[in-house]
C-alpha cells in the first residue's frame, strides 16, 4: 500500500474521532439511512441555532429591495412581468459571507466537547469562518486549501482566501491540485486531534437553516408574504439544503427552490492544466452535479447536504454573466460584492423577467470582495492565462477557453439544467451502490424522499435500468 | 549565504506525496506532478534559504520543509485594468438614468 492509500484506510477510525458522530446509528436496510432523524439527534432547533450563532454575531443579515436591477429587467420583460428582486447581504456576517452560519456551529460544537482547535478542508469561504470564529471562541485552526498548479500560481481569488484565514490567526497549509488534499486532512485530524468542521455534517448544514427561517420572518414582516422564489448557487448543496430547510420550518412551503451554479462544462475539477483556466473557484457545475447526483461522495460518511430532497428547478449560467452581474451589482445598486456569490443573483435577473410584476424572488447570500477577489483581477488573472474576453452572446461562451460578456443585458438567460436528468444519475449511483435495482420496501421510502418523486415516478426512472 | 535568524516568520514548502504515491483515479496531468505543500511559521533554529528547516506553525503544530521565504509577503493585487467592465458600468447607468 501507498502512504496514501495507508492513510484512506484509516479513513472511518480517523473521522469518528474528530467529529463524534457514529454514524453507523442511523444506517438502515441496503442503501438507505435515517436523515431526519441524524438531522434531529445531532442537529439544533432554530431557537438553539439562532442562540449560538447571537453569540458570534452571526445573523440576521438585511435584505435589500434591488430596485434598480429590477426596473431594469422590467424594461426587457414583456409588460405586466418583472419580478421584485431582493438579496439577502449574507456578506454582512463576521468574516464575509453566509458560510459563518455555518462556522459558527462547527466551532460551538467543538468547543462544547473540548477539542483545542478545528480543521477545515476548504479553499472558499468557509476556511475564513471558521478561521474568524475559532478566533472568537479561543481555539486552534488549520485550514487546508487547494491553492496552486504545478507552476506555483495560484488562483487570486484562493490566494485572498489564505489571507484572510491568517489574518484570524489560523495556519493555512496550501497544497498544489489534487484530491488527495483529502489524505493530508486526514493526516492532520490524526495528528492534531483537532474536531473535523466539515461542510456536511449536520450542524454545518443546521447552521444554514437559519438563512432560510429569516428570509420567511424579515419578508413577512415587511411585505405580507414569503417570496414565491428563492434563488440558491449550488455546489455542495449545503447552502440549498439548509435554507430550503429553514424555509420549510418556517411553514413557507409554497416558496419555491431554485438552485444556480456557473457552467463548467468540460473543465476536470481535479486536472492540473484545468485548474487556473476557470474564474469561479466555487458554485460551479463541477461540484453542483456531482454532490447533488451523489451527496455522500464529501469527507463524512453521510452527507447532512442532500440538495435533490428540496430543488424544484436547477439553472446554470455562464461565467460572463456573472461577471457582468457583478458589475451591475456595483453600478445600479451600490453594492460591491464578491463575483462568485452573485451566481444566484444573474440567474434571478434572468428569471424575474418571466415572472409577474407582483411577484418577489429572492436571492439569499451574497460575499465580500476585495484584492484578489473581485471581478477585475479574476478577468485580468484569466486573460493573463490564455482566456479570451470579449463582448458577444454569452451562449458562445466554452468553459476554459473564452469568458463572453454579454453585449446587451436582454442576452442574460439562465439554462434550464433538467431535474430529470439529475434524477436519473442520482439513481445510477444508487443502484451501482446495490449492485441491483431490486430494492426493498424501506429502500424504495428512502430513495422517493431523497429524489422528491412519487412511486410512479420512481417506477418509470427504474423502468430505464 | 546570509542566516535567517532562529524566530523569523518564513515559509517552509515539501512534497506531500511523490508522483508514485499519487492516487489513482486523477487526470494524467495531475499524477505526472507530485503533490506540493506549503505552510508559514516561526523558525526553530538558525538556517539559510534553502535548507530543511523546522518551523512552528500558528496552529501550534510543528512542520518540516525546506525554507523558501522569509517574511513571506502577499502578493495580491487587483490586476490589470479589464477595460470592458468600465463600458459595462457606463451601458448600464446610461440605460437606466443617463438615456431618459
Amino acid at each position: 500500500m501507498t502512504h496514501y492509500e495507508e492513510m484512506m484506510a484509516k479513513k472511518n477510525e480517523i473521522m469518528h474521532s474528530a467529529i463524534g458522530i457514529n454514524y453507523d446509528d442511523f444506517e438502515e436496510e441496503g442503501i438507505s439511512f435515517d436523515y431526519e432523524r441524524m438531522m434531529k439527534e445531532t442537529g439544533y432547533t432554530i431557537e438553539e441555532l439562532q442562540e449560538i450563532q447571537a453569540e458570534f454575531f452571526v445573523g440576521n443579515t438585511p435584505i435589500i429591495e434591488m430596485t434598480n436591477l429590477t426596473a431594469l429587467a422590467r424594461k426587457l420583460a414583456p409588460e405586466g412581468y418583472g419580478a421584485s428582486i431582493f438579496i439577502k447581504d449574507e456578506a454582512t456576517n463576521p468574516s464575509g459571507s453566509f458560510k459563518a452560519r455555518r462556522a459558527s456551529i462547527a466551532v460551538h460544537e467543538a468547543r462544547k466537547r473540548g477539542y483545542k482547535g478545528l480543521i477545515a478542508a476548504t479553499s472558499g469561504n468557509y476556511g475564513a469562518g471558521v478561521a474568524s470564529l475559532a478566533a472568537k471562541a479561543g481555539l486552534e485552526c488549520i485550514v487546508v486549501q487547494e491553492t496552486y498548479d504545478s507552476r506555483h500560481v495560484g488562483q487570486p481569488e484562493i490566494v485572498e482566501k489564505a489571507r484572510a484565514c491568517e489574518a484570524y490567526g489560523a495556519e493555512v497549509l496550501q497544497l498544489s491540485v489534487g484530491p488527495e488534499l483529502f489524505y493530508k486532512f486526514l493526516q492532520l485530524l490524526e495528528d492534531t486531534g483537532f474536531f473535523n468542521a466539515s461542510l456536511y455534517t449536520p450542524f454545518g448544514i443546521a447552521g444554514v437553516e437559519t438563512l432560510g427561517y429569516e428570509i420567511a420572518m424579515q419578508m413577512r414582516e415587511r411585505y405580507g408574504k414569503d417570496p414565491e422564489v428563492v434563488v440558491v448557487t449550488n455546489a455542495g448543496g449545503g447552502n440549498l439544503t439548509g435554507t430550503a430547510r429553514g424555509l420549510r420550518k418556517a411553514g413557507a412551503l409554497n416558496t419555491k427552490i431554485v438552485a444556480a451554479s456557473v457552467d463548467l462544462s468540460g473543465l476536470h475539477m481535479a486536472s492540473d492544466t484545468d485548474f487556473n483556466r476557470k474564474s469561479f473557484t466555487t458554485g460551479h457545475t463541477g461540484f453542483g452535479v456531482p454532490f447533488t447526483t451523489n451527496p455522500d461522495r464529501s469527507d463524512v460518511p453521510r452527507s447532512a447536504a442532500r440538495p435533490l430532497r428540496y430543488i424544484d428547478e436547477y439553472y446554470t449560467i455562464r461565467q460572463g454573466e456573472v461577471f457582468y452581474m457583478t458589475e451591475a451589482l456595483a453600478n445600479l445598486e451600490g453594492l460591491e460584492r464578491g463575483p462568485a456569490g452573485n451566481t444566484s443573483l444573474a440567474v434571478a435577473f434572468s428569471l424575474a423577467q418571466k415572472m409577474k410584476e407582483d411577484e418577489i424572488i429572492l436571492v439569499q447570500e451574497t460575499e465580500y470582495t476585495g484584492a484578489g477577489k473581485h471581478l477585475n483581477p479574476q478577468l485580468s488573472f484569466a486573460r493573463e492565462n490564455g482566456i479570451e474576453i470579449f463582448f458577444g452572446n454569452p451562449k458562445d461562451e466554452v468553459p476554459g477557453k473564452n469568458i463572453i460578456l454579454p453585449s446587451d443585458p436582454s442576452l442574460i438567460e439562465a439554462e434550464v439544467l433538467e431535474l430529470g436528468g439529475i434524477k436519473r444519475s442520482y439513481l445510477r449511483n444508487q443502484i451501482n451502490k446495490k449492485g441491483s435495482k431490486d430494492f426493498g420496501e424501506r429502500e424504495l421510502e428512502y430513495l422517493r424522499e431523497e429524489m422528491n418523486v412519487s412511486q410512479a415516478e420512481l417506477d418509470e426512472l427504474l423502468k430505464e435500468f | 549565504m546570509e542566516t535567517v535568524k532562529k524566530g523569523t516568520w518564513v515559509r517552509i514548502h515539501s512534497i506531500a506525496l511523490d508522483v508514485t504515491d499519487r492516487a489513482a483515479n486523477i487526470p494524467e496531468d495531475t499524477r505526472s506532478v507530485p503533490l506540493e505543500q506549503w505552510t508559514k511559521g516561526r523558525l526553530l533554529a538558525d538556517a539559510s534559504m534553502g535548507d530543511e528547516v523546522q518551523v512552528k506553525t500558528a496552529s501550534g503544530r510543528t512542520a518540516t520543509g525546506e525554507l523558501v521565504e522569509v517574511n513571506p509577503q502577499y502578493e495580491l493585487n487587483y490586476g490589470k485594468l479589464v477595460p470592458e467592465l468600465i463600458e459595462i458600468g457606463e451601458s448600464l447607468r446610461g440605460m437606466l438614468w443617463r438615456d431618459k
